[in-house]
């Protein structure tokens, strides 16, 4: 059977949500899959893989390969699969996955098909994949000898898991110098140790109807009631009325929560893009013609400003 | 220094994308069209690097002539200089876009010398491949980082920051070196009323490049389907607090 080398998208040890929702898609297209992990911390999470139905993972180890290296990460992955023979190639479609992707594309001279939701493997390969953050899907064919694509993230659920027996390890050393290495994180400065808004299960965020920037603090209090952060659209961030780092949408930041509130919010798709993975929508605006009031599972019509206050005076 | 930043031409984004009746092209007639977002940021932190530290910056495109618009809108907030790479505006496949802009970028620094920074966004609004700084800096053997949002130059470093969860990383990349940058990076400015008129007199250099094709063909495009609206209407103003609170125990928040 063809095998198929499967990425897994980790930071010092901590594995990404979407990083088994890769496997799922791949495990879908009936490879032999070799999952691989790079770099300080991986092979802890050896432990954690069984149940995916893996016999082996590779894990790539280098005295260079201290913390996330872009380039090195492509450098040693572009060795792997020329020792392994694996003509496919698969991980998360998330900012790092993406990244180490197009430079193994770049290293092999062959193409990369980024944020795929759908793949059928044959001559040529048909894959789907989504353009505009979502908004759109495009239709591809492939002619290369070598498949390299990345998964849209929330696009497969992701593999469970189990108690099994781990896979065993094989371990694989790189060629790397100096230079591989020169793009490597020297440092890191941590901002929020708590709940961020990539992984809040609660978002309370504000549009253009919020005003001001002093007009989000109601929406700061309703967020911390329900144990969430804020966030907002990328008008509040032009308006410098939020950090971008507060931004959902296409050019901002993708969130999955149980539940987000969206106060003052019209529901531009560019901003529609980086909610809709939300389990559930509450919209609150004045304009009952809203996008965004039409796509939420629950909406008031009615002035954030008037409707958060009781909110949460109810909640007290 | 010399600064370059590479710009696409994209519908203007926020807007409804339509398709043509065959599927194959986005029908444009209704749209305005723009930089991409990531790519203004890019333009906006040219300009400052060049007014921090001196030299020269230049805006590159690759696209139909219709592009000049978008490198006219750069000379207008303060890039010197504008080239198109000029193509029939058919969609270009990223393996395909990077040949075009390598050997645009080597006529350039072969006529006037190396640039120190070269600046991409991180991805296209419209196509979003993700790839295109990365397979340029590859091929001109320079290191690149992606989803840089902090530049600082110190001596011939830059120092590169992007954001992560629970923060920043920190990069450090020798001149001359490529980045991806995303929006975030700096508030870009408006154009001036100069700036605007400098920019209609500007000069468009052109850069010929024999097209090249990729391993990528677009077959066709589709529109998501439309999402079921089942919509529960919760009421008006603050008499919906109640139905609301009800919905967040039923949810299991609170």
């Amino acid at each position: 059977m063809t095998s198929a080398l499967v990425l897994l998208d980790h930071d010092r040890g901590a594995l990404s949500d979407t990083a088994l929702q890769a496997v799922a898609f791949a495990g879908s297209l009936g490879f032999d899959l070799e999952p691989v992990l790079i770099g300080d911390g991986a092979e802890s999470l050896v432990p954690e893989l069984g149940g995916l139905g893996v016999s082996k993972v590779h894990v790539i180890g280098h005295e260079l390969l201290t913390d996330f290296a872009p380039e090195a990460w492509g450098d040693s992955l572009a060795q792997l699969v020329v020792v392994s023979g694996a003509k496919v190639a698969i991980t998360t479609g998330t900012d790092r996955g993406n990244e180490v992707m197009a430079h193994l594309g770049a290293i092999l001279d062959q193409p990369m098909v980024a944020n795929v939701t759908k793949a059928d493997p044959g001559a040529p390969w048909k894959l789907s994949r989504i353009r505009w953050g979502g908004s759109l899907f495009e239709h591809v064919e492939l002619e290369a000898p070598f498949q390299l694509l990345t998964v849209a993230p929330h696009s497969w659920e992701a593999l469970e898991p189990d108690s099994s027996p781990a896979p065993a390890v094989e371990h694989f050393e790189p060629t790397l110098d100096e230079t591989a290495a020169r793009t490597r994180v020297v440092d890191r400065v941590t901002l929020n140790a708590g709940i961020t808004l990539a992984t809040a299960p609660v978002v309370v965020s504000g549009g253009r109807g919020v005003g001001s920037a002093e007009g989000f603090a109601p929406l700061e209090e309703l967020a911390s009631m329900l144990g969430g952060v804020v966030g907002c659209s990328r008008v509040v961030t032009n308006n410098g009325w939020r950090p971008h780092t507060d931004q959902v949408g296409q050019t901002g930041t993708r969130i999955a929560p149980e539940l987000y509130i969206a106060c003052g919010i019209s529901g531009a798709i560019q901003h529609w893009v980086g909610a809709m993975a939300s389990k559930k929508i509450l919209a609150i605006n004045t304009d009952p013609e809203a996008n965004m009031m039409s796509k939420a599972d629950y909406a008031v019509v009615g002035d954030l400003h008037e409707v958060v206050p009781a909110l949460i005076k109810a909640l007290k | 220094m010399r600064v370059l930043v590479c710009v696409k031409r994209v519908p203007a984004p926020g807007a409804r994308i339509a398709l043509t009746p065959d599927r194959q092209e986005i029908d444009t007639k209704n749209l305005g069209f723009a930089t991409s977002p990531h790519e203004e940021c890019a333009v906006e932190e040219a300009v400052q690097l060049v007014s921090d530290h001196g030299g020269s910056s230049t805006v590159l495109t690759m696209g139909a002539r219709e592009s000049e618009e978008q490198l006219r809108y750069a000379v207008s907030v303060g890039i010197d200089a504008a080239v198109l790479i000029p193509t029939d505006g058919s969609d270009l496949d990223p393996q395909a876009t990077a040949r075009g802009l390598v050997a645009g970028i080597t006529v350039l620094e072969e006529r006037d010398g190396r640039f120190d920074v070269i600046l991409f966004g991180n991805e296209s609004a419209d196509s979003g491949g993700y790839q295109v700084g990365v397979r340029v800096a590859r091929s001109l053997g320079r290191p690149i980082v992606s989803g840089i949002k902090d530049i600082e130059l110190a001596d011939d470093e830059l120092i590169a920051k992007r954001e992560i969860p629970s923060g920043f990383e920190v990069y450090r990349l020798e001149l001359p070196a490529v980045l991806a940058v995303r929006e975030g990076l700096n508030l870009p400015r408006y154009p001036t009323l100069p700036g605007r008129l400098k920019s209609r007199k500007a000069e468009v250099a052109s850069v010929d490049v024999v097209p090249e094709v990729g391993g990528q063909h677009k077959v066709s495009f589709e529109s998501p389907p439309e999402q079921e609206s089942q919509t529960v209407k919760l009421g008006e103003g603050v008499d919906a607090v109640p139905a609301i609170v009800e919905v967040l125990e039923t949810l299991g928040i609170k």
